[in-house]
C-alpha cells in the first residue's frame, strides 16, 4: 500500500469529520436540526448522491503497487476493479455504444482487397457478429438485464434490512423520506450496475483521442474534483475565519494589518500566482527526480500544490464578508451583555461571534466548493491546472474543446464531464441549502 | 347618524392555518377619528393592510363586505385599486425612516403622488407640494423641498409622510402607530398637526395605536382588538368611564400613569450609604476631518454628569432620544470608553480598574437592554445564556450547582425551569426580557442599569416586568439606574429622577417633585407633552 500526500489529507479529513460527529452526537441542541435534515427529502437525496461520489473518491484514494505486467505502477482500488475499462483502449475516437471507430482507415478485407471505411473496434462490441443488425437489441438486452440485476440486489437488501429492523420500529417504512431515499438509491444503484455491466462489452461513453474509455476518465475525475473542492476549502477556511473575525472584532491595528494583507493579495492576479507556484513545483520535482520517480507521485504533488495555492488566493472574499458581519455582531447587545458579565474576549469570539457567522461560512464553503471544481476546468485550459496526466473534468473538457470544430462533432467527452460535474455540484448545493435552513434558528418557521 | 365612510364586515385574514384577524366588523364615519387599539400581534396593522390590499400574497383574506362610500372594495380589480390607494385612502406608516425613499428629494416624493392622481403639470404640482409642506408646518418649505430624507429629523420626516398621504386629498387617512418611533415632545406636535388637518379638511382618521392615553386625546370612538377579534367598540368617553369587556379593563388597569407617584412613600434606607457616586462623567466622540484625520471637534454625548444613587433605590434617567442617556449607562459599565470623570461603586474607583480586577468588579454592576430580541445570542440555549456570567466569574462552581442556580434564577423571574433547554426565539418579548433579567441576576449584582427595558413591550407585559423588577428590589435590595423616555413608567418605579438634555443633567430630585412640580423649562415641556387620559 502506498499513501500519496492527497490520500493522507483526505483520510485525515474523513477522520476529523468522524471524530467531530462522535463528539457532537450527544449534544441536545444539535439533535433538532439534525432531525430536520433527516426529515428533508431534498437533503437526504442529495446526501445520498454526495455519499455515492465520496465513496468512489475514497476507493480511488487507496493506492498500492500493482504487480500486473510487472510494471509496478501505482494503482488504486478503483483502478484494480475497473481493470477492463482501464486496459481496453482503442486506437482513437469512438462514439458511445459503437462497434466502429470514428475515423476511416484503409481496411484489409478477407478476400485480400482493400477498402476505405470504418474499422471495427478492438473491444467495444467485439462479441457481435454483425453489429449493424445486432447492436441495438444487444445493448437493450444487456441494459435491461443489468438494470434488473441491480433492482433485484437492492430489493434483496431492503427485505433483509426490513427483517432485521422490523422488530424495532414498525412505522419505519411508512416514512416518506425513507421511501424517497430508497427509490433514489434503487435508481442510482441499478443504473450504476447497468453501466458497469454494459461497460465490459461496450464503451458506454465512447473513447477519446488516444482511445481511452471516457466513462473511466469521468469516474477517475471524481476524486480530483473532490480533492480540489475539499482540500482547498480546508486550507482556505482557517485563514478566512481567523483573520476575518479578528479584524472585525479587535478593530484598530489588527484590522489595519489584516486588511492590508488581503488587499495586497487581492491585487495580485490569481492566475499569475498559480502559474508561478506550479512552475516552482515542477522545477523542484525536476531537481529531486529521485523522490518523484513515478508519474502518479508527480501529478499528485502538483494537485496538492494547486489546492494549496488556490486556498491561499481564495480566502480573501470570505474573510472580507466575515469581517463585515463581525463588525455588525460586535455591536449586538448580547455581545455587550457578555462583556458586562466579565466574559473574556477570546471566549466571546468563540461563543458569540463564531457560531453566528457559521451560516456565512457554510454557504460560501459550498459555493466555493462548486466554484473550485469549475475553476479547475478553467485552469486546466491554460495548462496551469492539474497535471495533464491526471484525470480531471477540466482536462476532459480541455481535450474535447479541441474537437468541437470537427465534423461530425465529438460530443461525448464534453457531455460526460458536464453531467458528472453538474450532478456533484448540484447535490452539494442542495445539501448545503438544507443544512443552512436547519441550522439557522431564524429560518426555522420557513423551513417547516 | 349619517352613513359610514368605510364599512368593514366579517373580515378575516389567515396566514397558513393561523387566523390573525377573525371575523371583525366596524364602521368609520366621515370626519370622525376612529381608533383601533390593541397590543402587538393583535392583528390591528394587518386589518388596515388588508383593507388596502397590501398584504403579502400568502395571506388569505375573506370578508362579507368592505365598502368605501357604497363602493364595494372587494370587487374592484387590482388595476383600479391604485386609484383608491393614495387617492381615496391615505396611509401613514410607523417608521418614517424606512418609508421614505432615501435617493429622492422630499419634493419629488410628494409630487409623485400628485402627478399620478391628478395629472398635474410640473409647475402645478410644485405649487401643490409647497402648499402641502406649509400645511404640515415644515419650516422653510422652499429650502426643504430640495432636501433628501436623511437631512430631516424624525419628526420632520413624519410630517413629510403626512404630506404625501394628504397629497391625494383622501377621504380617509389611516395612521398606523404614527408616533411610536418619535420622541414624546414631537409626538405631541404630530398629533396636534393631525387634529388640525382633520379639522381643516374634514377627512376621517383611522388611528391604529397601542397607546390608550394617546387615543383618549384623539379618538371619537375606540375599538379594542385582542387576538384578531374586536372585543369592544365604544365611544371614547364611554370606554374610559365604563369599559365592559374584561380585556379592556385589564388594559386600563395596566396603564401606568404619571399621577401614580403622588404621595409615594419614600423608602428610607436603613443606613444611608451611597452605592454609586458619579462625578463629572464625560463621553466625547472625536470628529475627525482632513487628510491626517485630525480631531477637529468632539461630539459631547455625555458632558459632565454627576449624581449619587443609594443602595436599594431606583434612579430614573429621563430624556429624549439622542440626549446621551444610553451612552451614559454603557459608559458606566465600561462598555463604551469614557473621556473623563470618576465612578465610585462602594467606594471603589471603577475607572481606574483594568484587566482581571475590572472583570471581577463587573459582577457588581449589570445591564438589561431595550430590545430583548437582540440581547441574546440566538444560537445558545437559555440555560447557557444565564449561566454564562457564572462560568466567566466563578469558574470554580461545579456543573450541578450551576444548573441548580439557573433553575433558581428562572424561578425568581417566574419562568418554569424547563425553559433552560430552549432557544431564545421560542419566547415572547416579555419572556425574553425575564430571561435577560435572570442573566443579569446570575452574578448577584448590586446595581442594574436598565436601558429602556420596557419600551419594546406591550402595556400589560410592561406592567408585569415593572412589578417583577420592584419585587426583586424588595427581596434583594438591588439598586436600579433606570433609563427611559416614558415618564409614566418613571412614576411607577423610580425613587429619584434625573432629567438629561443634550448630555447634561438639567434637573434632579425626588420623583414626586420632578414630575409634579417641574422647575426646568425642558422638564416642564417633557411633562406637558405626555398624553394623559382626559375625557371630560
Amino acid at each position: 500500500m502506498i499513501v500519496l500526500w492527497t490520500d493522507a489529507l483526505i483520510f485525515l479529513l474523513v477522520a476529523t469529520l468522524f471524530i467531530f460527529s462522535v463528539l457532537l452526537r450527544n449534544k441536545a441542541h444539535l439533535q433538532r436540526p439534525l432531525q430536520k435534515i433527516a426529515c428533508s427529502k431534498t437533503a437526504m437525496i442529495s446526501l445520498l448522491v454526495l455519499v455515492f461520489f465520496v465513496l468512489i473518491g475514497l476507493l480511488d484514494s487507496v493506492h498500492f503497487k500493482s504487480n500486473e505486467n510487472r510494471t509496478h505502477e501505482i494503482i488504486s482500488v478503483l483502478d484494480y476493479w475497473a481493470k477492463p475499462l482501464r486496459n481496453n483502449t482503442e486506437k482513437t475516437y469512438s462514439a458511445p455504444f459503437s462497434a466502429y471507430l470514428y475515423s476511416k482507415e484503409t481496411l484489409a478485407l478477407p478476400d485480400g482487397s482493400q477498402q476505405w471505411g470504418f474499422p471495427r473496434l478492438k473491444f467495444g462490441g467485439s462479441h457481435l457478429q454483425n453489429p449493424d443488425a445486432e447492436l441495438l437489441s444487444d445493448v437493450l438486452e444487456k441494459a435491461l438485464s443489468g438494470f434488473c440485476k441491480g433492482v433485484g440486489l437492492v430489493i434483496l437488501w431492503v427485505v433483509l434490512l426490513a427483517c432485521i429492523f422490523k422488530g424495532r420500529d414498525k412505522n419505519l417504512f411508512k416514512n416518506t423520506t425513507l421511501k424517497a431515499v430508497l427509490a433514489v438509491f434503487l435508481l442510482l444503484f441499478s443504473i450504476s450496475y447497468m453501466l458497469v455491466d454494459l461497460s465490459s462489452y461496450y464503451h458506454v461513453l465512447g473513447t477519446d483521442k488516444v482511445g481511452e474509455d471516457v466513462f473511466y476518465q469521468a469516474i477517475k475525475s471524481i476524486r480530483t474534483g473532490l480533492v480540489i473542492g475539499s482540500l482547498t476549502t480546508m486550507i482556505m477556511l482557517p485563514l478566512a475565519i481567523t483573520f476575518g473575525i479578528m479584524a472585525g472584532f479587535f478593530r484598530g491595528w489588527v484590522d489595519d494589518i489584516i486588511q492590508y494583507i488581503y488587499t495586497t493579495l487581492n491585487s495580485i492576479p490569481g492566475v499569475l500566482l498559480i502559474a508561478a507556484s506550479i512552475l516552482m513545483v515542477q522545477v523542484y520535482m525536476a531537481n529531486h527526480a529521485e523522490d518523484f520517480n513515478s508519474l502518479i507521485v508527480r501529478s499528485d504533488m502538483r494537485l496538492l500544490f494547486l489546492c494549496l495555492i488556490l486556498g491561499v488566493t481564495s480566502w480573501t472574499g470570505l474573510c472580507r464578508m466575515l469581517r463585515a458581519e463581525t463588525l455588525k455582531l460586535r455591536e449586538m447587545e448580547y455581545v455587550q451583555a457578555a462583556q458586562a458579565l466579565g466574559v473574556k474576549r477570546t471566549v466571546i469570539l468563540l461563543r458569540h461571534i463564531l457560531p453566528n457567522v457559521m451560516h456565512i461560512v457554510l454557504i460560501s464553503v459550498v459555493l466555493d466548493f462548486s466554484a473550485l471544481v469549475l475553476a479547475e476546468a478553467v485552469l486546466s485550459y491554460i495548462n496551469i491546472g492539474v497535471d495533464p496526466t491526471t484525470y480531471s473534468w477540466g482536462n476532459m473538457i480541455n481535450g474535447a474543446r479541441l474537437e468541437m470544430a470537427r465534423d461530425p462533432v465529438v460530443w461525448w467527452s464534453l457531455l460526460a464531464s458536464f453531467v458528472f460535474m453538474f450532478s456533484l455540484v448540484l447535490a452539494a448545493n442542495l445539501f448545503a441549502d438544507s443544512v443552512r435552513n436547519a441550522f439557522d434558528p431564524r429560518r426555522t418557521e420557513e423551513a417547516g | 347618524m349619517h352613513k359610514p365612510l368605510l364599512q368593514v364586515q366579517g373580515l378575516s385574514v389567515a396566514f397558513k392555518d393561523e387566523r390573525v384577524v377573525d371575523d371583525i366588523s366596524f364602521d368609520v364615519y366621515p370626519a370622525e377619528t376612529f381608533a383601533l387599539v390593541g397590543e402587538s400581534g393583535s392583528g390591528k396593522s394587518i386589518t388596515a393592510l388588508s383593507v388596502l390590499r397590501l398584504l403579502p400574497s400568502n395571506a388569505k383574506v375573506s370578508a362579507t363586505g368592505i365598502k368605501l362610500q357604497n363602493q364595494n372594495l372587494l370587487s374592484i380589480p387590482e388595476i383600479d385599486f391604485c386609484k383608491i390607494r393614495g387617492r381615496r385612502i391615505g396611509f401613514i406608516f410607523q417608521d418614517p425612516m424606512s418609508s421614505l425613499n432615501p435617493v429622492m428629494t422630499i419634493g419629488e416624493q410628494i409630487a409623485e403622488v400628485i402627478q399620478i392622481h391628478f395629472n398635474a403639470s410640473t409647475a402645478e404640482s410644485k405649487k401643490a407640494v409647497y402648499r402641502l409642506l406649509q400645511q404640515v408646518e415644515i419650516p422653510e418649505p422652499e429650502r426643504r423641498i430640495k432636501e433628501y430624507p436623511h437631512q430631516l429629523s424624525g419628526g420632520q420626516r413624519q410630517r413629510v409622510m403626512i404630506a404625501i398621504a394628504l397629497a391625494g386629498k383622501p377621504d380617509l387617512l389611516i395612521a398606523d402607530e404614527p408616533t411610536t418611533a418619535l420622541d414624546v415632545t414631537i409626538q405631541a406636535q404630530i398629533l396636534a398637526l393631525l387634529k388640525s388637518i382633520q379639522a381643516q379638511t374634514g377627512m376621517a382618521l383611522w388611528l391604529i395605536s397601542h397607546d390608550l392615553a394617546l387615543v383618549s386625546n384623539m379618538a371619537d370612538r375606540i375599538a379594542v382588538m385582542q387576538q384578531g377579534k374586536i372585543v369592544e367598540t365604544n365611544t371614547t368617553r364611554g370606554f374610559f368611564n365604563q369599559a365592559q369587556h374584561p380585556y379592556s379593563l385589564k388594559l386600563l388597569a395596566a396603564l401606568p400613569a404619571m399621577q401614580s407617584c403622588k404621595g409615594k412613600v419614600v423608602k428610607t434606607a436603613i443606613e444611608p450609604s451611597s452605592l454609586l457616586q458619579v462625578e463629572g462623567f464625560k463621553v466625547y466622540y472625536p470628529v475627525r476631518k482632513g487628510f491626517f484625520k485630525r480631531i477637529v471637534n468632539y461630539v459631547r454625548a455625555v458632558d459632565g454628569v454627576s449624581f449619587k444613587l443609594e443602595a436599594g433605590k431606583t434612579l430614573a434617567l429621563v430624556g429624549e432620544s439622542g440626549c446621551g442617556k444610553t451612552t451614559l449607562g454603557k459608559g458606566l459599565l465600561n462598555l463604551i470608553p469614557h473621556t473623563a470623570g470618576s465612578v465610585l461603586l462602594n467606594n471603589i474607583e471603577l475607572t481606574a480598574l483594568t484587566g482581571d480586577a475590572l472583570r471581577q468588579m463587573r459582577s457588581k454592576i449589570q445591564i438589561i437592554f431595550q430590545d430583548p430580541f437582540a440581547a441574546m445570542n440566538p444560537r445558545m440555549l437559555v440555560g447557557e445564556i444565564i449561566e454564562e456570567g457564572i462560568k466567566a466569574l466563578h469558574p470554580d462552581i461545579g456543573v450541578e450547582q450551576r444548573q441548580q442556580r439557573v433553575a433558581h434564577l428562572l424561578q425568581q423571574v417566574e419562568l418554569p425551569p424547563a425553559v433552560a433547554l430552549r432557544y431564545p426565539h421560542e419566547f415572547s418579548g416579555g419572556q425574553r426580557q425575564r430571561i435577560c433579567i435572570a442573566r443579569a441576576l446570575a452574578v448577584a449584582p448590586e446595581l442594574i442599569v436598565c436601558d429602556e427595558p420596557t419600551s419594546a413591550l406591550d402595556v400589560s407585559v410592561q406592567a408585569q416586568i415593572i412589578a417583577l423588577l420592584k419585587n426583586l428590589q424588595q427581596q434583594q435590595g438591588i439598586s436600579y439606574l433606570f433609563i427611559t423616555h416614558d415618564l409614566a413608567v418613571v412614576a411607577e418605579i423610580a425613587d429619584e429622577v434625573a432629567v438629561m438634555y443634550q448630555g447634561k443633567i438639567v434637573e434632579q430630585g425626588g420623583v414626586e417633585q420632578v414630575l409634579l412640580q417641574p422647575q426646568h423649562p425642558y422638564t416642564r415641556k417633557l411633562v406637558e407633552a405626555v398624553p394623559v387620559i382626559d375625557v371630560g
